[in-house]
């Protein structure tokens, strides 16, 4: 390592030696490191659900003589919800190819099937809720209701907050077209958007399917 | 996007592969598997053919299978030399993941069995 006298380093590079591993190639572009860093995140809103997952298991049969989840759920209410939701995830999909060949009027149709699918979702899931807070089944009611209102309110938060990131990323595309920044976001989006269906499938078999099991 | 070269170090996740035929033929793949382990959940969870205490095992195990499905066919996560850090991270995830679950779940249970022996003070201390 005689290289002291040669470029100063950035980075991880080792100046002059040849065996640099990922130092002299320099960090990735933008379109790599932006998206993992995303995927980054993403993991860590997992692990946020793995935890009000494990405390709602704990306290499923803590109802203090109230409803229990045999009374509440309706599964049929929750297949059309799955069904929405793994559609408007498909459509997404459909949305980030049609991106990539910079087609505007496909990107922007399969985005707002996208968004109309997950107001079907909130909306039955919102519907839901009022049915069972209006039944005196709030999440004051027993510690099983406070568990199960902030794990599925969480996500239903989280889906909420994806749709508002959607019509965002409709206007923008509209208004910027597919700039480098834009498609990257719109990728986040759909990492998201894929993420919280992932989920999904966890709540309603934990929650609503083994929930209502005879 | 468009900047990724066929021959990168790494692949953003999400990220669409260059052909449009086998992009859209990965999310109608991934779509059929997911509606139909969707369906199969549905069916598991209603049916009365299935032996009883199994069904809520058989349910997780569906579960995870349609999530590894998102995750190969939407996410495409795969096993190439490009997805490394991706497949890393998924790993390390999945791992706090297991550990706070199951942590949780065991400890909450041998609490329950073995520290609170009179039924009255464990209805006092679970049911509010």
């Amino acid at each position: 390592m005689s290289a002291i006298s040669e470029t100063p380093a950035i980075g991880l590079t080792h100046g002059g030696s040849e065996d640099t591993g990922l130092g002299q190639r320099g960090p990735e572009s933008k379109s790599i490191v932006v998206p993992y860093g995303f995927w980054l995140f993403v993991l860590s809103d997992m692990v946020l659900f793995s935890a009000l997952f494990a405390s709602y298991a704990t306290l499923v049969y803590a109802t203090d003589g109230g409803p229990t989840t045999n009374q509440l759920f309706d599964r049929n209410l929750v297949a059309i919800e799955t069904i929405a939701l793994l559609l408007s995830s498909f459509v997404c999909g459909l949305a980030v190819i049609m991106a990539k060949r910079k087609n505007m009027a496909w990107t922007q149709i399969w985005l707002l099937c996208t968004g109309l699918l997950g107001l079907v979702f909130i909306g039955i899931e919102l519907f839901e809720f009022t049915k069972m807070i209006g039944e005196g089944a709030g999440p004051q009611r027993s510690a099983f209701l406070s568990a199960f209102f902030t794990l599925v309110g969480c996500h239903g938060a989280h889906v909420s907050a994806g749709l508002l990131w959607l019509g965002t990323m409709m206007a923008q595309i509209w208004a910027k077209g597919f700039r480098q920044d834009i498609t990257r976001r719109l990728l986040c989006f759909s990492v998201f958007w894929h993420a919280l269906d992932i989920i999904w499938v966890a709540i309603f078999t934990i929650v609503y399917l083994i929930g209502t099991l005879p | 996007m468009s900047e990724h070269e066929p021959d990168a170090l790494n692949v953003a996740p999400g990220e669409p592969h260059d052909s449009m035929l086998s992009e859209t033929v990965s999310y109608v793949v991934g779509l059929a598997l997911a509606l139909l382990l969707t369906g199969l959940s549905f069916w598991v969870a209603s049916t009365g053919v299935l032996w009883g205490p199994g069904v809520a095992t058989g349910l997780v195990v569906l579960a995870i299978a349609q999530m590894g499905i998102h995750l190969v066919f939407f996410l495409h996560i795969t096993s190439g030399p490009d997805n490394t850090n991706n497949v890393l991270a998924l790993a390390f995830g999945v791992l706090i993941v297991f550990l706070v679950m199951i942590g949780t779940i065991w400890i909450m249970a041998h609490m329950n069995a073995n520290m609170m022996t009179d039924p009255a003070l464990m209805n006092l201390q679970m049911q509010h």
